[in-house]
Parts: C-alpha cells; sequence; structure tokens
C-alpha cells in the first residue's frame, strides 16, 4: 500500500515523462482491445451469418458427399425416406441437391453449382419462397455477387448445362426471379438456386438430395444413410482464417505493446540513474533494499494502471460508437476475403477480452519495471546517497 | 540526563578497495559516545568523518573491528535488520537536505513515520509536533522547490527527529546555508538535544557548528588525534 501511494506520488510528480509513458502504452492497451474486439466481432457475425444462411443447426450429408471435392457430387445422393420428409415438410429440415452445371451468360461459359433448394424452407435465409413454382417456365434466384461476375439482372434469361444422372447431356434456359444479398461467399459466388423438384427432375433424382440441412427446431437425431456435421466441423474453416487473422494482428500489437514497454524501460533506468540520492535516502530513512526495489517497480507498473484509465476514458466512448454504428467494411462487399464479410462488422468486447489485456499491460509492465529496478539491491547506499553510481 | 554509552566503536579499520590496492579511511578508531552528547566529529577532507557517520548509521560496515550502536553490533546486523535500526533509532540529516521533492513538507516528514505502521492521528500529532520544533507549521503543504535552503534544512531536521530517534546524524548540515540559517537550525538541533536527550553526531569542518559542541573529536588519515570535552559551548 506504502508503495503503491508513493509510486504514484513519484509518477504524478513526475509531470509530462510519465504521462507520454502512459500515453504510449494506452493506445496499445486500446488497440489491442480494438483489434480483438473487431476479430470476434467478425467471427461471431461470420458464424452467425454462415449459419443462417449456410449450415443451420449442423447438416446431415450423403456419405459419398465432400464439400471440398467437386468429383464427389456426381454420386452424392440418395432419396429421402418418409421420415426425413416429415421433417422437411415441418420445415425442420431443408434438402438441398447439388450438381455441377455450366451456366452461359452474354455467350460466356461459366462453371457454376447447381443447388436445389425447397422453396418452402423456412431453415436457412435463402429467400427460396422468390423461386415461383411453375408457370411453365424454369426460375433462378442468385447472390449479388454473381450476378456482378455473370454480369445478370433480375429477369434476364440464362442458359444451364449440366449432366443428368445418367451422364446424358441436358440444357435449359431460366429467368433470373431474384438477386439476393448474402455476406456469406459459399452462398453467393458461383451458385446458381433453383427449386428443388425443378432440380430433381433435371437430374432424374426424384426425391432425392445431397445434405439436409437442420433448423433450430429439428430434434436432434441420428439418420439412416445420412451423416451429421456439426457446426464445429462446417465452421472450422471460417474459424481457421480468423485466427490467422488475429495472430496476423497480434504481431501488429505486439510491436505498440514494445515500443510503449522500452519506453517505460528507458525511463525506469534513467530514473534510477538520476534519483540515486533518493534512493540513498529512502535507505537511510529506514526502508530495506527490497522495498526501495518493490517501490520503483511499483512505480514503473503504475504506468500500466494510468494507461488503462487514460486508455477507458476515451476508449470507452470509442468503443461504445463503433459498437452503435458498426465499423464499415465496403470494401469488402466484393467478397475479397473468403469469409464473410457484412457490411458493417459490429466488435464484441467480451469481459475476458478486456481482463486478459488488462493483465498484459500490467503484468508486462511490472516485468519492464522491475528489470532496471533490480540494480537497485546491488547499490550501496553510501554511494547511492553520493549519486556517483554509474 | 546522560546515561550510558550509546555507540561503542573498538579498533574500526574501513578499507575501500581502489584498482587492486585499497585506500584505509579509518585505522584502528576506538570511540565511546554517550547518549544524549552533542558531539562532533571534525577533520580535514578525507580524514574519515563521514565514513565513521555511515558506519555508526549502519550504512556501511566495518572492514574490522566492532561498532556497537544500542547494543547491536553492525557487522552482524542483516539488511533487514539495520533498516529496522535505521527506522527506529537513527535520523540522518545531509548536506544537500536530500528531501523527497515530490512529497510536500508534511509528507517527507511523515514518510518515516509510514514505516512503523503507526495510526494516522499518532503520525499527524508527531509531524506537527516536529514542525513546531523547527518551525514550519505554516509551511506543511510547500513543496521543497518552494522553500529556502535554511527552510529544507529545518524540514530535515524535523523528518530526522520525528520519530524521536536515539541518535541524529548529522553529514556537514550547515554547508550550504548562509551564517544566519546555519545559526538558527544549530540552535533547533541543541534545543532538542536538550529537551528530548537525543545524541546529536555532526561531521563538519564549519567553525559555526564547532561553536555548538559539547565534546570535539578531531580526526586526521582515519585515526583520532585529538578528543575534547568543551565546557562553554553556545546554546
Amino acid at each position: 500500500m506504502l508503495s503503491l501511494k508513493l509510486a504514484f506520488k513519484n509518477l504524478l510528480g513526475a509531470g509530462l515523462r510519465t504521462w507520454l509513458n502512459v500515453l504510449a502504452l494506452s493506445f496499445a492497451f486500446v488497440l489491442i482491445i480494438f483489434y480483438n474486439g473487431m476479430i470476434d466481432g467478425w467471427n461471431r457475425q461470420a458464424q452467425r451469418d454462415t449459419a443462417a444462411w449456410e449450415t443451420g443447426e449442423g447438416q446431415f450429408w450423403h456419405p459419398a458427399y465432400d464439400k471440398y471435392d467437386p468429383f464427389t457430387i456426381e454420386d452424392a445422393h440418395a432419396p429421402m425416406s418418409e421420415d426425413i420428409l416429415k421433417e422437411v415438410n415441418n420445415h425442420t429440415l431443408a434438402p438441398v441437391l447439388i450438381s455441377q452445371a455450366t451456366a452461359y451468360p452474354q455467350g460466356r461459359a461459366m462453371g457454376v453449382i447447381l443447388r436445389g433448394i425447397d422453396p418452402e424452407q423456412e431453415v436457412l435465409e435463402l429467400p427460396s419462397s422468390k423461386l415461383p413454382q411453375s408457370n411453365g417456365t424454369d426460375y433462378a434466384i442468385i447472390g449479388k455477387n454473381m450476378a456482378r461476375s455473370a454480369n445478370l439482372e433480375a429477369g434476364d434469361k440464362l442458359l444451364l448445362r449440366w449432366r443428368d444422372k445418367n451422364g446424358t447431356f441436358d440444357a435449359r434456359e431460366v429467368e433470373i426471379a431474384e438477386i439476393f444479398k448474402c455476406d456469406v461467399p459459399a452462398v453467393d459466388n458461383g451458385q446458381v438456386y433453383i427449386a428443388l423438384s425443378n432440380l430433381q427432375e433435371m437430374l432424374a433424382m426424384e426425391n432425392e438430395a445431397t445434405l439436409l440441412v437442420a433448423g433450430a427446431t429439428f430434434e436432434m437425431r441420428e439418420l439412416d444413410g445420412w451423416d451429421f456435421k456439426d457446426n464445429e466441423f462446417l465452421l472450422a474453416d471460417l474459424q481457421q482464417i480468423i485466427d490467422s487473422k488475429k495472430v496476423g494482428g497480434s504481431v501488429l500489437q505486439g510491436l505498440l505493446l514494445i515500443i510503449a514497454l522500452i519506453a517505460i524501460f528507458d525511463t525506469q533506468v534513467l530514473s534510477i540513474f538520476r534519483r540515486q540520492k533518493e534512493i540513498g535516502t529512502y535507505i537511510a530513512l529506514g526502508l530495506t533494499r527490497a522495498q526501495v526495489v518493490g517501490i520503483f517497480t511499483v512505480e514503473g507498473g503504475a504506468h500500466s494502471i494510468l494507461a488503462i484509465l487514460l486508455g477507458s476514458a476515451y476508449g470507452i466512448p470509442l468503443f461504445l460508437l463503433l459498437n452503435k454504428n458498426g465499423i464499415g467494411m465496403g470494401y469488402a462487399d466484393d467478397m475479397a476475403f473468403d469469409i464473410p464479410v457484412a457490411e458493417a462488422i459490429f466488435p464484441y468486447y467480451s469481459l475476458r477480452l478486456i481482463l486478459i489485456t488488462i493483465l498484459i499491460v500490467i503484468v508486462t509492465a511490472t516485468i519492464v519495471s522491475y528489470l532496471p529496478a533490480r540494480k537497485i539491491s546491488k547499490m550501496k547506499p553510501t554511494d547511492a546517497l553520493k549519486g556517483k553510481l554509474q | 540526563m546522560k546515561n550510558g554509552t550509546i555507540i561503542s566503536i573498538d579498533k574500526l579499520i574501513k578499507q575501500f578497495p581502489v584498482g587492486k590496492s585499497h585506500f584505509t579511511a579509518l585505522n584502528g578508531l576506538s570511540l565511546n559516545i554517550e547518549r544524549g552528547e552533542f558531539m562532533g566529529l571534525v577533520g580535514p577532507s578525507g580524514s574519515g568523518k563521514t565514513t565513521l557517520l555511515n558506519i555508526i548509521g549502519s550504512l556501511d560496515t566495518p572492514s574490522q573491528g566492532t561498532v556497537a550502536v544500542l547494543d547491536q553490533s553492525i557487522s552482524s546486523l542483516s539488511h533487514k535488520q539495520s533498516s529496522k535500526l535505521r527506522n527506529r533509532h537513527i535520523g540522518f540529516i545531509f548536506q544537500t537536505y536530500n528531501l523527497l521533492p515530490v512529497y510536500t513538507v508534511y509528507e517527507n516528514v511523515e514518510f518515516a513515520l509510514l514505516l512503523q505502521k503507526l495510526s494516522a492521528s499518532v503520525r499527524k500529532k508527531a509531524v506537527m509536533d516536529a514542525l513546531e520544533w523547527v518551525g514550519l507549521t505554516d509551511k506543511i503543504k510547500s513543496k521543497p522547490a518552494m522553500l529556502s535552503g535554511g527552510e529544507c534544512q529545518r524540514v530535515a531536521i524535523a523528518r530526522s527527529m520525528v520519530k524521536r530517534p536515539d541518535i541524529v546524524l548529522a553529514d556537514e548540515p550547515t554547508a550550504n546555508l548562509d551564517s544566519k540559517n546555519s545559526h538558527h537550525i544549530l540552535q533547533t538541533m541543541k534545543k532538542l538535544n536538550k529537551e528530548l536527550n537525543t545524541t546529536f553526531i555532526f561531521a563538519t569542518h564549519d567553525e559555526k557548528v564547532m561553536q555548538y559542541l559539547n565534546r570535539k573529536v578531531s580526526l586526521e588519515d582515519g585515526q583520532i588525534v585529538k578528543d575534547e570535552i568543551i565546557e562553554n559551548s553556545k546554546n
């Protein structure tokens, strides 16, 4: 308690030098929370969007299906049992039939994935209800980026060519019924959605599906002939990308923290050199050398407390503002990233993130303060009083 | 009210390494100091005054011989024990005052008591008493930078006396003061010596200080060359 009181007295007494160090450290403190909060917010948003648009509460895959191997698509389909159809009708499962195809927008050839989706499904946020069941025309819905890359607009016709179950090529023109906006690249890029029954008929795979997406109300259980993949598995790639971005960001945070810590270290070295008489006086007044080391260590470490207070003073309003308005990510609209990026990311500042950051800042500042302060324990008090140590 | 030996020095030798050789600062010095003395170690620079003062104050240790302060052998004290001895029983007054610059007058004086874990009210009374002795009760909120040299040294005296030590060690306390301030602080110390029976030991070659001493021990080349009692010193 005495050390803390003395430390703050000395720190505040040092004036501008203290506040410059505190400012630098507070930048590091705020930046670490800001960056990690942004990544965590992005992660949450990406996971939420991916679950809402693509993975639901998990998926049942045909055993032959491997989303990383397009050659498996041809054989990855099976009829849905009565039990499954009942769940589909209850909107607890959304069947998806997948096939490779070639689209010919404006005469260009373009590889696409055809996805048959039940227009009445309520499991995913896909606007499948925009797929008219039948009026003599086949309809498709596509994402904004797909529309941009294929130069398509709602109402345009698109020629599709595919091979059916028997390997026979077939072709058909579909009309773009809707262009939807989705932040999940895997749902948008190169994907063409048509009504499930249409695709089943086109592929001669009546009542078949490649995978079944489970909704929130699906009573989880095993389905014969289908392999369940939970969201931990389905979102693993996303988590890996987010983690790698976190590591990249931590290099920058580390550098900033190191610069701030070097400033504190430098101040401590200088302080111990310049305040030798004071150190000698402390010892003459009856403090042990360990207590004096403690005072100087706490004094250096107390920079972190002031930095946290200062950082909170400008960081909290800034974070609240960002939390309210989000951080615009308009440049990412073309899906340059492989992960879902919304137009605005809303940072997420967890208590754990804040506590860990506070701990890192306090511990590192205390360590760099202790290192030069150790020298005091080797000082002869008589030399310190004369201020003649080098 | 003099009552017994408070410091006992026997065949004290203190050597400092100088390159591969060593320099002998104190050379077989023996001396007894009684409680309540107002005495000075006098002599030219390099005669060993400050070294002796540092050893008595347990800031340094003898190379050979024994020094006992309040029946505690300085050589055998641990860091913790010597810190406790300084904190409870010894006050220091330095030539350059050595006040802590970021603290107020009050806090500088209070500092020595903080280690003794006294209650705030006891500390406050002791600090105000000490500041009253030196006539600085109107400056309690001032920082050292706002005080004159004489005032700084009076704060240093208050700081050394606030814990009512048995011994006060003053190393050239008047060296940075003008004549008027020197006499003022010496009179203050003499008064405290009489009222509280505190033993004052000066290291000095200032004639003004010598006028107040009851005992003058002259050192030369680390040895006592003269030890005289002065009956009619200034008060």
